[in-house]
């Protein structure tokens, strides 16, 4: 299978679940905004992607996506380090042009899976999780009501502990993605000597604009609004 | 005249593939700004010879920037600080006085060391072998302009075509890949008409004889392109994809 | 005393023996004769009598012609006092010289494709020649065995090749012509090069351009699509076609390519970093070599039905040149002495545009491409004292105004300017620094300046062109030459010489053959430029492959040997008793020590102007160095592992055995002719000095044993087709 066996069929994985990834952010960051100008609004959307069986298979095919980029990123890295060899430079130093994000992809994506987990925690467990368990018992179970998502980022928010732990995050996702979005295009063969740069440039342009539209939440809990 | 440099070199040590090595500190005086660096090399080793030292092995043949034997990674860079050069063409004005130089060889799991700072590239040659070349014998060929092709298709086969095989993409790659180096032949040879007829297959034959090698696979860190002597573009990788990528989905 | 009455004996006897030969056969016919006349006047018709008569006047000619050529070459044996090398000997086909090629192949003998797979061929080096040769042959079903001294085949220093590839394609449609080709290639090398070689190469030239392209060689274009020609010296139609300032990189390359793609067939088995240190003779004709592994160290025995050989040349005896550091004459001074004659050894080009040397430590020259000269001027300062406040750096070039500029190129040879051969450009650079006009530190420099093409092309214009040459300068010198004019001095670059072949490329030991650069056969006295590439390939691609079939052929009953056969085992012996007598010396000098003295003396004595006193100077100092050589060199490390020094201390011992025979045929040589310069014969404007009466001949050396002086064969050059000139490239 061509997929695991060749190099280049590993990193079309990479690319592929990185797009797919990449898409799925842009949806979440979207639909985040929302929260600033109507909570109900946004309830409406968490609603609809509560217990329903698309939501579910979404949230399965996303799963499978985030698994298989790691396990594929986890395999390209072990066979990179041994294709390194055993010995390694005493002195190096970082080429002119190369980005510091590109050399550490996997540092960086581990700090983001770290956060990530923090994150499921704090809203996936508590709405769709839930939802799942105990469907329409959730009140006799104790539990919040899951699909109200706007009470839920501002009890997490209202923590500027959090608030700051979220910034971090979004900003090595940031790295993350910055060399991340050009990357898979390159690694599919959408690229040449005339785009290389435009492909480059519209990528930071376009990870910048979902980062930011991430980072606006914390932000505005910091500035010491709340969404209720 | 300009003022002569006195160098500490740190020089990596090892007898052969399966010895332990270890670097080796060297003091040299009065060398020219105007030297070369293997010149500077040169002295430093008639020096050992002169103390009935082993001289440090390292590669070397053409001296002027083409045949892609020389190899050194020097203070961090393969073929030294200095872009857009071999070993051979690093001139010592790059340095300061006083410098510590650090000297090491290529290091990748694909490139056995073979005595100090000698490296076995074979590997290069058997991704040629495996699928780097057009399927003509000698004779019966027709008109050399038989077949118009663009200049800049031409331009660009050549562009890829400057490869010299030294292996300095593979070196500076913290992938240990050897993808910049495939992709530029198989870029320079499907983008020619000649070329086009065997593509698809050629890029999967000398792609899997680059994993069976144990090279690593690629991040796009650009890392290669930076340091190429023939500044080398990565955009060959993306074509070099597209083409087995193309390859495996007709299969 | 006795030694010359012996040469008188034999001169007699030979003359006694030829003037039988030549009585016999104008007796012979004599009697065609009378019969013709028996028919005249048997038939009195008045057609078959005109018939007859014409047969009359042919038999006439033939009968003047036969009896001329014996006495001649009798003649020539005579004055020689020994051995010549006849038409018949170097097997030059019969015919017209258009046809001999043609009639060559339509006679040859092949072998079929059954027997082929039971011959097996040594290919010895994998630069133009090697690759094309080994590939080719593989290709048709031999087995080839292939070795180099790099770590890969596509290392061959052919690849430093920058300018260009002729050939007679006349795509520009400007005159050109195989025919022309030819006539430039044999005039250029200062007719000193054998009329059918050189056709040859000029015929096959097209070629060799259509197996490039087909190779996915990048040459440069035009924006319609179609091959880009450029000008080169020595030509007045532009026949050069190139890939940027790195067309033997590419061609190299498209060979090597074809060369893996045997390897990975299996039909090509590929040594290599070993380097080649004897051949095998068995029963009079070549078996095998005996080469080292360079990285274990140890020394191997190999068979085959048939040893080609394309090292390259041996310009680095210089120690200066624009050889690689590996460059070594090693393989061919072997084969001298196993037998093979070296031909023409003197003959050395001196390459115009180098950068010029700049300090004691230096390794090596670095060519720029003689394509400069297509757009750029040489000039140097027409007043002494100019060029003496320049290289007090009290000027710069472009403080000099263009009225006191000497073109002097332009100024000597209005017709072809600065494109004029390599040997006179070069000459003529010698001429102006040892005049005291040179420009440098050092006064041994002349300037190269591109502002004119800069202004009338734009920079663009000129970077496109010479883009990486121009970079590769600025690297070395640390001086923009888009701004000031670059530097260039003469240095060594090619050999001409190297070891004599027949026309089917194989030397005078049945099974040995030597191909590229290796051998001496089809620049003459001069190479012009982008030849080389023309002639490694024509040799590898286009003629190797069939002459060698007309030997083997013959071999095709001859079963794989032992290579534990006395022979073999001889030969490693002697290798290795040589080694082990370098390693003995444990002296006081390193290698390079020795060869950067060598090297002085051969530019010095041996270099660009040579004299007879200057010559026997350079002899003695030669066997004075063998001596140090041989008593005091230092060799650290053993000899059965990884030692360089070991490898170049092996080389040297065989540099300096070069030199000697290219001191000494250039002392035999009392003539001026292409690279080769005496001093004593020029003309009175300082032009080289041809003598066509005595010196019209190739100078095979053979090697008679250590110690001795080797014995002088010539091969006399008749030219059948053109019409010897004075080199004139004035008008």
């Amino acid at each position: 299978m061509w997929l695991i066996h060749s190099s280049v069929g590993r990193k079309v994985i990479m690319s592929v679940t990185g797009i797919f990834l990449v898409l799925f952010l842009t949806f979440h960051s979207v639909m985040n905004v929302i929260v600033l100008f109507s909570a109900e609004a946004y309830n409406s959307v968490a609603s609809a992607l509560g217990a329903n069986w698309y939501a579910v298979i979404g949230t399965g095919v996303l799963a499978l996506g985030f698994v298989l980029h790691i396990l594929y990123a986890l395999y390209l890295s072990w066979l990179n380090l041994k294709a390194r060899g055993k010995d390694r430079y005493a002195v190096t130093k970082r080429q002119e042009g190369v980005s510091w994000s590109s050399k550490n992809m996997l540092v960086l994506g581990i700090i983001v899976f770290g956060f990530l987990v923090l994150h499921l925690f704090h809203f996936w467990a508590k709405m769709q999780l839930v939802e799942l368990q105990y469907g329409h018992g959730w009140e006799a179970a104790g539990f919040q009501n899951p699909q109200d998502g706007a009470y839920f980022i501002n009890a997490s928010f209202s923590n500027p502990i959090f608030s700051i732990i979220y910034i971090v995050w979004l900003v090595a996702l940031w790295f993350h993605l910055t060399h991340g979005v050009w990357s898979s295009l390159h690694s599919i063969g959408v690229n040449n000597k005339t785009w290389i740069n435009r492909v480059k440039c519209i990528s930071n342009v376009y990870s910048t604009i979902i980062i930011l539209l991430f980072i606006a939440i914390p932000v505005y809990f910091l500035l010491g609004f709340r969404v209720l | 005249m300009e003022k002569l440099l006195n160098l500490t070199l740190k020089v990596w040590r090892q007898d052969g593939p399966k010895a332990k090595g270890a670097f080796e500190t060297y003091k040299l005086n009065g060398i020219s700004p105007d030297s070369s660096f293997l010149e500077m090399m040169d002295i430093l080793n008639d020096q050992l010879i002169n103390e009935h030292k082993d001289p440090i092995a390292f590669d070397h043949d053409c001296r002027e920037g083409i045949c892609g034997t020389c190899s050194m990674y020097i203070n961090g860079h393969p073929h030294g600080p200095d872009s857009g050069i071999t070993t051979c063409q690093l001139h010592m004005r790059s340095f300061k006085d006083g410098e510590t130089i650090t000297v090491e060889p290529w290091r990748s799991a694909a490139f056995p060391i073979i005595k100090d700072l000698m490296v076995d590239r074979s590997a290069f040659d058997k991704i040629i072998q495996a699928g780097g070349y057009i399927s003509v014998n000698t004779g019966g060929i027709p008109d050399g302009n038989a077949i118009p092709i663009s200049k800049w298709h031409a331009d660009e086969a050549m562009d890829a075509a400057s490869c010299i095989g030294c292996g300095a993409c593979v070196a500076t790659c913290k992938n240990g890949s050897a993808m910049l180096f495939v992709a530029a032949k198989v870029s320079q040879l499907s983008l020619l008409p000649q070329g086009k007829i065997e593509a698809s297959q050629r890029a999967k034959k000398m792609l899997s004889k680059m994993d069976e090698l144990g090279f690593g696979n690629c991040t796009n860190t650009g890392a290669c392109e930076a340091e190429c002597p023939k500044n080398i573009s990565i955009t060959h990788i993306a074509r070099l994809n597209r083409e087995f990528i193309g390859a495996k989905f007709i299969d | 005393m006795a030694k010359k009455e012996n040469i008188f004996d034999k001169a007699k006897d030979t003359v006694s023996k030829k003037t039988d030969v030549i009585k016999d056969k104008a007796e012979d016919l004599v009697e065609d004769v009378q019969e013709v006349v028996e028919d005249v006047k048997k038939n009195t018709e008045k057609d078959k009598a005109t018939k007859v008569a014409d047969k009359v006047k042919g038999t006439d000619s033939k009968v003047s012609e036969t009896v001329k050529s014996s006495a001649k070459q009798v003649a020539s044996e005579v004055k020689n006092g020994g051995k010549t090398i006849t038409p018949k000997d170097a097997k030059i086909p019969e015919g017209p010289l258009a046809d001999k090629w043609t009639n060559y192949k339509n006679q040859q003998k092949l072998v079929n494709p059954a027997n082929k797979r039971r011959l097996d061929v040594i290919v010895v080096g994998t630069g133009l020649a090697g690759a094309s040769a080994a590939a080719s042959l593989a290709e048709m079903g031999f087995n080839v065995l292939n070795f180099c001294i790099q770590d890969s085949p596509r290392r061959a220093h052919s690849i430093a090749a920058q300018g260009g590839i002729n050939a007679a394609k006349n795509y520009p449609n400007d005159g050109d012509s195989v025919y022309r080709l030819f006539y430039d290639t044999i005039k250029g090398g200062d007719y000193r090069a054998r009329e059918a070689n050189v056709y040859r190469l000029a015929e096959v030239s097209n070629s060799i351009i259509d197996q490039c392209v087909a190779q996915g060689v990048p040459f440069a274009r035009e924006y319609g699509g179609l091959l880009d020609n450029r000008s080169f010296g020595g030509a007045q139609v532009s026949r050069t076609f190139y890939a940027r300032g790195q067309t033997g990189q590419q061609l190299l390359l498209g060979a090597y390519s074809a060369l893996s793609r045997q390897v990975g067939k299996g039909a090509v088995k590929l040594y290599t970093r070993y380097d080649m240190l004897d051949v095998v003779i068995v029963e009079g004709r070549a078996r095998g070599i005996i080469a080292r592994n360079l990285v274990t160290g140890k020394v191997e025995r190999f068979f085959a039905h048939a040893v080609v050989v394309g090292t390259g040349g041996y310009g680095n005896a210089f120690f200066l040149s624009t050889n690689a550091m590996g460059s070594n004459g090693s393989a061919a001074l072997q084969m001298y002495k196993k037998g093979a004659y070296f031909a023409n050894p003197a003959f050395a080009q001196i390459h115009p545009t180098c950068i010029p040397v700049h300090g004691k430590f230096q390794s090596k020259l670095t060519l720029m491409s003689e394509s400069l000269r297509n757009d750029g001027r040489i000039w140097v300062p027409k007043k002494k004292e100019d060029a003496e406040a320049i290289r007090a750096r009290k000027l710069k070039p472009t403080d000099i105004k263009e009225e006191d500029r000497d073109y002097y190129l332009e100024r000597r040879y209005p017709a072809f300017g600065n494109l004029v051969p390599r040997d006179v450009a070069s000459r003529a650079a010698k001429e102006r620094c040892d005049a005291g006009f040179g420009v440098g530190s050092t006064g041994l420099a002349v300037y190269l300046d591109f502002s004119d093409a800069i202004n009338r092309l734009g920079k663009d214009v000129v970077e496109a062109r010479y883009g990486n040459l121009f970079q590769m300068y600025e690297k070395i010198v640390d001086d923009n030459p888009y701004e000031t004019p670059m530097m260039i001095y003469p240095a060594i670059h090619y050999t001409m010489g190297g070891m004599w072949v027949d026309y089917e490329l194989m030397t005078n030991i049945p099974g040995l053959f030597c191909i590229g650069e290796a051998n001496f056969s089809d620049h003459g006295a001069n190479r012009l430029g982008a030849s080389a590439l023309m002639q490694g390939l024509a040799d590898g691609y286009f003629v190797l492959p069939y002459t060698i079939q007309n030997y083997l052929a013959d071999q095709i009953r001859v079963p794989r040997m032992s290579v534990d056969k006395e022979e073999f085992v001889e030969a490693e012996k002697a290798v290795n008793d040589k080694i082990q007598k370098i390693m003995n010396i444990q002296g006081k000098r390193s290698v390079d020590s020795i060869h950067k003295e060598l090297g002085l003396i051969m530019w010095d004595f041996v270099g660009m102007g040579r004299t007879a006193e200057g010559l026997k100077t350079a002899l003695d100092k030669i066997i004075a160095i063998r001596k140090e050589f041989w008593s005091n060199v230092y060799v650290p490390g053993k000899a059965d592992s990884l030692n360089m020094e070991l490898e170049k201390a092996l080389r040297l011992a065989d540099f300096i055995d070069i030199g000697e025979l290219m001191a000494r045929d250039a002392l035999l040589r009392e003539e001026s002719c292409g690279g080769h310069f005496r001093e004593e014969y020029q003309t009175p404007e300082g032009e080289a000095l041809r003598n066509d009466e005595d010196f019209s001949y190739v100078a095979c050396w053979k090697y008679t044993g250590e110690g001795n002086e080797p014995e002088l064969i010539k091969e006399p050059l008749d030219y059948e087709f053109v019409e010897r000139q004075q080199r004139n490239y004035k008008a």
